[in-house]
């Protein structure tokens, strides 16, 4: 074990630098984001991740982005255990019938301010499980969504845009569409 | 090996029931088809694998569960879906079906309270219901309650085209999308009688193994963070990252969604690819010894994992655990080998079994299939024959009538079977996905029985079930 933490002391960090915010992503959500909220939420956004229905895929990138190379926690972007800590719940999947009522509850136990972030193509609007009469069909048919990331699933680099977008916007009010590349440095 | 299929008699079905109570048989499936039940079996010492059926009258057929544990949750999903009643099933309460209030088993004893958890739990994953019982630290009991994620896969697959069909395969379970999409593909090839042309069968292969050294790289990771050592899961996150990302320089996908296809392979792999999936086998076995070695030498870390979570030998036999679950704990099988499939039959490499059946077996299971999986991405590169990627499918022919297919793949986690019937249209008429976690999630109750409820996560990850794949 010596040895493996020596060559991480002497090796340069392995962490790349972030994408840009999504640049679609930030129109769509100056809408939702009101002033207040973003002063009261400062730089950090703590993330309540609800698997509703999908396939495990998009679990597995957002997962990803904790590893070493993406390091979410460097924007001050979190995952919290229980969504009465969140400011931001991450729906994945087409919203089974079997999870309607947990999503829902999981809402009901986040306070406000807050936004929920639609990830993937079924929690858009069912994707493949669509016609399903086991599944509601997307996130927005239960809660109202702020932001969608598409992708099947999407990758992390997309994720992180999209993250990346909201905390732009909720955080300071930086000008729509030229978000993330000035706090690329500073991140 | 071609798979037997028969309809056969009550007589005849409760003869297999009697063949399973008793060890001789395994079971690798039982689903419901309109008026039809059916269970896929292998023959414990020969290998040999059959379908059969039973024509259900009035919606009636003898349980299997009855003598035979491991059926009991199939049996409750197919009431479920279909409505099938199995007669004299010891447990009838719904499975998939949420609606109304759930009964959980009753425990009694003093000093006992419960512990509800889920479906939404604390980490980023499935969601599922557990329910412990323990006394004061220890758990006495934990009921699990899933079909959260129940998406009605096999119902939307009824009548759709086999294209169709095969992009929900490849999203019964993300982490095995590969395998699900190779055994269904490899079940409508068995079907239509199709031959995949050498080439797509070795790149189909080597998709499969990447998937399983990025899964494994991800549980040994998290399974060591479970016990709240880090460094192992930022290495190993590491690692799985560099396999995801040349699976998507080599095959377009991080997961390598949708690219076996019945047929064959969706896309071609370039020397360019290929080099970089040898640089992937050589990074790997640069960094990964390292990572071993401080797994083994870590005594803090061994004292979480060793003799913990012990599932027994004679459980992961009667249930037929497939994969890292029921190789460490002595079951030696691996649907690579029995019953096998090209290419492995033209390839060399070990199935890994220990007997300890703890967490640290699993891990340890894990770690030898990640160097197995290493020589074979390597082998499969360099013999990689030359040629077409994919054959078309034929066009259907009336005359034929409809068509059944079965395959047995292994994916990372074990034994994935798919069942499928093609209608005289071309379009599936019946399909059923059988995720190795079938016969998992029910040890993962017996194998955390007298251990403390703060081992728990441990010993889940070290199981790694798929809840959407269990629950489709």
């Amino acid at each position: 074990m010596r040895r493996l933490l020596l060559r991480s002391f002497v090796q340069a960090p392995l962490t790349e630098p972030a994408p840009p915010a999504d640049d679609r992503a930030l129109a769509e959500l100056a809408a939702r984001v009101n002033q207040v909220s973003r002063r009261r939420l400062g730089r950090t956004l703590a993330i309540r991740e609800v698997d509703a229905g999908s396939c495990n895929g998009c679990e597995l990138e957002i997962h990803a982005l904790g590893n070493v190379l993406y390091d979410l926690e460097r924007f001050g972007l979190k995952f919290v255990a229980s969504p009465r800590h969140a400011d931001v719940l991450l729906v994945t999947g087409p919203v089974t019938v079997n999870m309607r009522e947990a999503l829902e509850r999981t809402y009901q136990a986040t306070p406000d301010p807050k936004w929920v972030i639609a990830v993937g193509d079924c929690a858009r609007n069912g994707g493949v499980f669509a016609e399903s009469p086991a599944c509601v069909g997307g996130v927005s048919a239960v809660l109202p969504v702020d932001l969608h990331v598409p992708g099947c699933p999407p990758s992390p680099i997309v994720l992180l845009g999209g993250l990346l977008a909201l905390l732009e916007d909720s955080s300071t009010g930086t000008p729509r569409g030229q978000g993330g590349r000035e706090k690329e440095g500073g991140a | 090996m071609a798979w037997a299929r028969s309809i056969v008699s009550r007589d005849g079905w409760l003869e297999a029931a009697e063949r399973l109570r008793s060890g001789e048989w395994s079971l690798l499936g039982l689903w419901g088809e309109r008026d039809v039940a059916r269970m896929a079996l292998i023959e414990v010492k020969t290998g040999e694998c059959r379908v059969l059926g039973i024509v259900c009258e009035a919606s009636h057929f003898p349980s299997i569960g009855r003598l035979h544990p491991p059926a009991i949750r199939l049996e409750r999903a197919m009431h479920d879906l279909l409505g099938l009643e199995p007669d004299g099933s010891p447990d009838t309460r719904p499975w998939l079906r949420h609606d109304g209030a759930y009964r959980f088993l009753p425990v009694e004893g003093e000093s006992l309270h419960q512990i509800p958890v889920g479906p939404v739990h604390a980490g980023i994953i499935e969601p599922g219901h557990f329910r412990f019982t323990a006394n004061g630290e220890t758990v006495v009991r934990l009921e699990e309650r899933l079909g959260y994620v129940h998406k009605g896969i096999g119902a939307l697959m009824t009548g759709a085209p086999i294209e169709r069909a095969a992009t929900l395969a490849a999203r019964v379970s993300g982490d095995s999308t590969v395998a699900f999409s190779l055994a269904f593909a490899r079940a409508v090839e068995d079907a239509l009688g199709l031959e995949v042309p050498p080439r797509g069968v070795w790149l189909r292969a080597l998709a499969a193994e990447l998937e399983r050294l990025a899964n494994h790289f991800g549980d040994i990771g998290a399974i060591c963070n479970d016990a709240a050592f880090g460094i192992m899961h930022a290495h190993c996150g590491l690692l799985r990252e560099r396999v995801l990302r040349t699976a998507a320089a080599s095959f377009g996908h991080r997961l390598m969604m949708d690219r076996v296809i019945p047929g064959g392979m969706q896309c071609e792999l370039t020397d360019e690819g290929a080099r970089q999936v040898l640089a992937l086998v050589a990074l790997a076995r640069r960094q990964f010894p390292d990572l071993v070695e401080v797994y083994e030498n870590t005594a803090s870390l061994k004292d979480r994992t060793v003799g913990t979570g012990i599932l027994s030998p004679a459980l992961a036999q009667q249930f037929a655990a497939g994969g890292y679950v029921g190789r460490a704990s002595g079951r030696n099988f691996d649907a690579r080998r029995t019953p096998g499939y090209a290419p492995y039959d033209a390839l060399e490499f070990d199935v890994p079994v220990v007997q300890a059946g703890d967490v640290n077996a699993r891990v340890w299971i894990r770690i030898r299939e990640v160097e197995q999986s290493l020589g074979l991405i390597e082998e499969i590169v360099n013999r990689l024959p030359a040629g077409s990627i994919r054959a078309p499918l034929p066009l259907p022919r009336a005359a034929q009538g409809a068509r059944e297919g079965v395959a047995l793949v292994e994916g990372f986690r074990g034994d994935i079977l798919a069942s499928i019937r093609i209608g005289v249209e071309g379009r599936v008429e019946q399909c059923h996905l059988r995720d190795p976690s079938w016969f998992q999630w029910p040890l993962l109750e017996a194998a955390i029985e007298g251990n403390i409820v703060a081992d728990f996560p441990l010993c889940n990850k070290s199981f790694n079930c798929s809840y959407a794949g269990h629950d489709l």
